[in-house]
């Protein structure tokens, strides 16, 4: 038995386990720079939907444009604010359903949390000056991918260690899916980035080139989607619902059903981001047949997640942060069927380069992604600090309807735009000429814009209440928020 | 039959291997009498705070 491993026996046969032997430093770094790029990466997107909405506002500066600060935002939310929630939450769940300390220790988790938000602030400075690889979600240059690709090798080692030295005899399947979120997006990281940097310049070719190029890019791209944007959040899903619904999961035998199937489903449907392209009309259908098979296990994961309140559901009615994951989970099922839908070539000639897909992806990032964050903050960072509550539910509860009030304003104004834009573009007259032109359907969407950047502000809204709630509750004073009742005395804690 | 002939097939064989695995993971998953197995380990995460003695033995 590992030397940690018998020093948590110890604890167990004596009754007693250090909630405090527990790395959580790190954690709580993480759980601040979600917040932070939470705020920052929604605040870039309020940004640029005002510019395309008012152009006006791209400054006529090469540094402020819509295409340098695109790619600052999608990288905020997604990589910045998703990426510190996963790797924050992966660390926790993963020491606590393991019963084992976090491999490498204080030391290994302060560097993960130094090493992945350098990352973010260098791919961040690159967008922002230029150094682009001009790959959607790839954008880092070389010198970026390899820093991340080191940070990345750690979090491996640091989540795989903390499963070989588990007490817990068996590995719960929200690390399952966090470990399929780990090790997916390293091969997908490698694969998508192998690139000559020119001598001495951060720029750097790609090895692939034409449709080659492009069916790896979007094997990446969907990928990031299916492993982070999906994956990563079912960990989440299957460890913090449970535990605010005080209740196990639905079926456990489901959710091993949903990890496979979803699994052995998603690395196929990339190419799906291909219609009617110079892509093989196979490879084409392929994704599109495995897009459409991808809704069974997604639906069977959203049931999982919802029947998990089954005899609990009155519990919506106090706890705000409990309403935001199962409202998550809703919206998990409501994009994962709008997916599939749009991958069928006959909708995807209407839908693709549409708002419409736009829409679609925000449905997904705001009221899924974000969402299932926000649940997770409101458990845990009270947890984190030692709080027993939130400072005000109230607040929370705002953040709920604001939140979802701008989700709503922005799919609508999307599906709306999306659905025009796509039946103007093929509109002919009766002599076959097309019967708009280009600048007509950018016209014709600029309410929509308007709408969505609203939509946007309110879901920022949302955001700094949250932010001004955790800040509080954090730093009440002990007569405010009393401290955790004390926790049994350690007889012995786990070793490194 | 030589090689080149399989080919074709054998490019195919990823679909029967895929298929077959799947199955068997449905049938280790499903089959009868494991219900209350499955069921204990649904509780990990709401035990993972509280002293608790080793369990038994090590399932998927």
């Amino acid at each position: 038995m590992p030397e940690g491993g018998h020093a948590a026996s110890l604890a167990a046969q004596t009754g007693a386990w250090r909630q405090d032997s527990y790395v959580d430093g790190p954690i709580r770094a993480m759980a601040v720079a979600t917040l932070f790029w939470g705020v920052v990466g929604f605040l870039m997107g309020v940004l640029i939907a005002s510019q395309l909405a008012f152009p006006l506002l791209n400054l006529d500066l090469e540094w402020t444009t819509f295409g340098r600060l695109r790619p600052v935002h999608t990288s905020a939310v997604i990589f910045a604010f998703g990426g510190n929630a996963l790797i924050g939450t992966s660390l926790y769940v993963v020491q606590r359903t393991c019963r084992a300390r976090l491999f490498g220790g204080e030391e290994m988790g302060w560097f993960l949390f130094a090493g992945y938000n350098f990352f973010i602030v260098m791919a961040a400075l690159g967008y922002v000056l230029g150094v682009t690889q001009g790959k959607e979600y790839a954008e880092p240059e070389w010198y970026v991918d390899l820093w991340l690709t080191v940070v990345w090798v750690a979090y491996l080692v640091a989540f795989g260690g903390t499963i070989l030295r588990r007490e817990e005899p068996h590995i719960y399947v929200a690390n399952w899916f966090y470990l399929a979120f780990i090790v997916t997006i390293a091969m997908l990281h490698i694969g998508n980035n192998l690139a000559l940097p020119l001598p001495g310049h951060a720029k750097s070719y790609g090895l692939a080139s034409g449709v080659q190029d492009a069916m790896i890019q979007w094997w990446y791209g969907h990928n990031a989607v299916g492993f982070f944007l999906t994956a990563g959040f079912l960990g989440m899903m299957y460890y913090f619902i449970p535990k605010q619904a005080e209740r196990p999961v639905y079926s456990y035998r489901l959710s091993i059903i949903h990890f496979w199937s979803l699994i052995f489903l998603y690395i196929w449907a990339g190419p799906h981001h291909l219609h009617y392209t110079a892509l093989p009309d196979w490879a084409q259908t392929l994704g599109m047949v495995f897009s459409v098979m991808l809704w069974m296990p997604s639906w069977g994961g959203m049931i999982n997640g919802l029947m998990t309140l089954s005899g609990a559901w009155d519990k919506l009615r106090t706890d705000p942060g409990l309403r935001f994951s199962v409202t998550a989970v809703g919206f998990y099922g409501m994009s994962t069927f709008e997916g599939p839908v749009m991958s069928v070539k006959a909708v995807n000639s209407l839908s693709h380069y549409t708002d419409w897909t736009i829409g679609h992806v925000h449905s997904g990032a705001m009221g899924w992604v974000g969402f299932i964050t926000f649940g997770a903050m409101y458990w845990l960072v009270p947890r984190l600090w030692g709080r027993t509550e939130l400072y005000s539910n109230k607040l929370a509860a705002w953040h709920f309807w604001v939140a979802t009030l701008g989700i709503v304003l922005y799919i609508t104004a999307m599906w709306v735009s999306g659905i025009m834009q796509g039946l103007m573009w093929r509109s002919y007259d009766e002599l076959g000429f097309l019967q708009y032109s280009f600048v007509e359907t950018v016209a014709a969407m600029h309410p929509y814009y308007v709408i969505r950047m609203l939509g946007g502000v309110l879901y920022l809204s949302g955001a700094l209440l949250m932010v001004y709630n955790l800040w509080r509750t954090v730093t009440a004073r002990a007569e405010e928020a009393p401290l955790a009742p004390p926790l049994p005395a350690a007889a012995a804690v786990p070793a490194e | 039959m030589d090689l080149f002939a399989l080919y074709p097939l054998l490019k195919a064989a990823w679909v029967v291997w895929f298929f077959a695995l799947f199955s068997f993971i449905l049938f280790r998953v499903l089959r009868p009498g494991r219900r209350q197995a499955y069921q204990m380990l649904a509780d990990i995460p709401l035990r993972d705070e509280a002293p608790r003695a080793r369990q038994p033995q090590r399932s998927i």
